[in-house]
């Protein structure tokens, strides 16, 4: 951060100074599910369709990986990073047309939506495996 | 923050002389990402099974082999926009400039080769 020789110039406040809120877990939250789904998620989108194009062996391999308890964690922790990013991302479009500062409210959809993304990603993996 | 010249103002591009190009991007491909998402979910929940036979004659097809190409380019080029605001907020000097053209190198292969997959699959290649 502070380059060594710019004196001691005062930084600005970064996450220990700050008393902890629902606003910020949830901007925290939505960089963290975006740069994960961004390394892991296209990841394993790519590997799918690479072994999907590579043949059928290729596709049992994936499979295989996929089916096991590791690959389930890391699907369902896709699928929830993929909720989560995708319930947060919607709430930013609304403070992007300037709406929703209001304290109340602002705290209120900031707990509301990683709760709708774990619901979600529940109801999906429901379907998905009955 | 300065007030700029008045042409400064009038053109609205900002000291990087982008203006908000990036953050409209970041949106549209947003949007993109959205509808394409619940495509797949759905897709995926409203296949009988997702063996290699099944997931093949579907995403081989013309519209699914339009969507998931649509899909690789809308999530690439958002994850391309998010990820260049990370690097930028947490990686400095010559290792920022190392970290974006990395970024900039995978994101383009990796769009391609899912392209390439999808184009391979629709065309009967696979």
């Amino acid at each position: 951060m502070a380059q060594t020789g710019t004196a001691n110039r005062p930084l600005s406040p970064h996450l220990q100074i700050w008393k902890w809120g629902a606003h910020m877990f949830v901007s925290i939250l939505h960089r963290v599910t975006g740069n994960g789904l961004a390394l892991v998620g296209l990841a394993l989108l790519v590997w799918w369709l690479g072994a999907l194009a590579s043949g059928p062996e290729a596709y049992a391999t994936f499979s295989g990986h996929a089916s096991s308890w590791y690959g389930m964690v890391v699907l369902i922790g896709i699928t929830w990073a993929a909720f989560t990013h995708m319930t947060s991302g919607l709430r930013h479009f609304v403070l992007d047309i300037g709406a929703g500062y209001e304290l109340g409210i602002n705290r209120t959809w900031s707990i509301l939506s990683p709760l709708i993304a774990i619901a979600l990603t529940a109801a999906f993996w429901a379907l998905l495996l009955n | 923050m300065g007030n700029g010249t008045s042409i400064g103002r009038v053109r609205g591009l900002g000291s990087a002389g982008h203006g908000t190009h990036h953050w409209l991007v970041q949106r549209f491909t947003a949007v993109g990402n959205l509808l394409l998402l619940i495509w797949l979910g759905a897709s995926l929940l409203l296949l009988p099974n997702l063996g290699y036979q099944t997931v093949v004659e579907w995403i081989a097809r013309p519209i699914p082999a339009t969507a998931m190409a649509l899909l690789i380019i809308s999530s690439f080029w958002h994850a391309r926009l998010g990820m260049q605001v990370m690097i930028e907020d947490y990686v400095h000097g010559a290792n920022r400039v190392a970290a974006l053209i990395a970024l900039n190198l995978v994101a383009f292969a990796g769009a391609a080769f899912g392209l390439f997959c999808v184009i391979r699959l629709a065309l009967g290649g696979a």
